[in-house]
């Protein structure tokens, strides 16, 4: 009796059918790719509490953006391009004489008496019209955060010689090699040298 | 020589489409472990802002508040202006408390408190409806907010 060989299957179908799933799966998913701009908000301030510190002029850096989604900077207009500078500037400034107890030694800046006296004490505060376009505001959060990263990178890699940013990324992925108990005090005392201080005004309704 | 010319056929040899299956479910692999279903529908344009100092969002302790203006086929009920949308459904200012609450009873017990809010809102929308949302937020005692955007820089575009 001959051999007989067994039938192949008919694979021509195989790749309809992998065509089929494949094209479900591209419909119905979406790809992981949530990032932003992470932020605290301030607490509710209660009606008797206790009055606001009083914050010096020159400590307080205030953006204005209108409804037409243009700057005022300080009371000057500006571009958008130019408030990453401006606003490391102002941080880095370190204006308090070098016998006071606010001396900046870490700061590069101008040491203008007349702006902040130490990224401790500096404000930025952000001002908005109602109708101000989402994205300007955006625009606006993201390179005064900018402006804290670069800092913050040229700290970190004078005292420990990595990038902030870098390392606080890999830390929240939990990617991160090595100690990272150490890594995460290095990247709170980077915090400390330039903490965040943005303060966000109600928007005044003038655009109504 | 009649030996060599009888071999030299006209038809182009079919191309194999064998290894189509292959290639095929390569792709289909790729796709199930890079994405994710989809949760939500949406309702609203979603054309998120870009910018490039970001964060990683922790999807495990995250709720979603979308907003910007109805999607193209919503638009003749519920008009041109910018609207919430929370789950499924659109939200009113006043209701986002409810909502919010009921999407953080579905998230694990211990990361309740650790909850953040992402915002994904359309770049058209005015700074006055997320203000409205962020001031509710803070009503609502979950200070921990998100701006969700795109890679890419807004200077690029001036």
């Amino acid at each position: 009796m001959a051999r007989r060989s067994a039938p192949e299957v008919n694979a021509g179908s195989m790749a309809d059918i992998a065509f089929l799933l494949l094209i479900f799966f591209l419909v119905t998913t979406t790809m992981e790719k949530d990032k932003g701009i992470a932020r605290q908000l301030p607490p509710i301030q209660k009606e008797d509490s206790t009055p606001p510190v009083l914050i010096k002029d020159k400590n307080l850096f205030i953006v204005l953006v209108n409804k037409n989604d243009q700057l005022l900077v300080e009371d000057s207009p500006m571009k958008l391009k130019d408030l990453r500078q401006a606003a490391i500037e102002f941080l880095d400034n370190g204006g308090a004489p070098s016998n006071s107890p606010e001396n900046c030694n870490y700061c590069q800046g101008k040491k203008d008496p007349s702006s902040s006296d130490n990224p401790n004490k500096a404000i930025i505060s952000v001002q908005n019209d109602r109708l101000t376009s989402y994205k300007m505001y955006i625009a606006v959060q993201n390179e005064l955060v900018g402006a804290y990263n670069f800092l913050r990178n040229r700290e970190s890699q004078r005292l420990f010689g990595w990038d902030y940013t870098d390392v606080k990324k890999h830390v929240d992925a939990g990617t991160y090699v090595g100690d990272r108990k150490k890594a995460e005090g290095n990247l709170k005392e980077i915090q400390a040298l330039f903490p965040l201080k943005l303060s966000e005004a109600l928007p005044k309704k003038t655009g109504k | 020589m009649s030996k060599f010319t009888k071999k030299k056929s006209n038809e182009l040899p079919p191309i194999s489409t064998a290894s189509l299956p292959d290639i095929v479910f390569m792709l289909l692999f790729f796709f199930m472990v890079a994405t994710v279903m989809r949760e939500t529908n949406l309702l609203v344009e979603q054309q998120l802002p870009k910018a490039d100092q970001v964060e990683k969002l922790k999807k495990d302790r995250s709720i979603f508040i979308f907003a910007g203006k109805p999607s193209q086929q919503y638009k003749d009920k519920y008009g041109e202006e910018g609207r919430i949308q929370i789950g499924d459904k659109y939200t009113d200012v006043s209701n986002i408390g409810m909502a919010l609450s009921e999407a953080r009873g579905k998230l694990i017990p211990e990361l309740q408190s650790k909850v953040v809010v992402a915002l994904k809102v359309d770049d058209d929308t005015n700074t006055g409806l997320v203000t409205d949302i962020k001031e509710k937020l803070r009503e609502l005692n979950m200070v921990k907010i998100i701006y969700i955007t795109t890679p890419g820089n807004q200077l690029d575009d001036y």
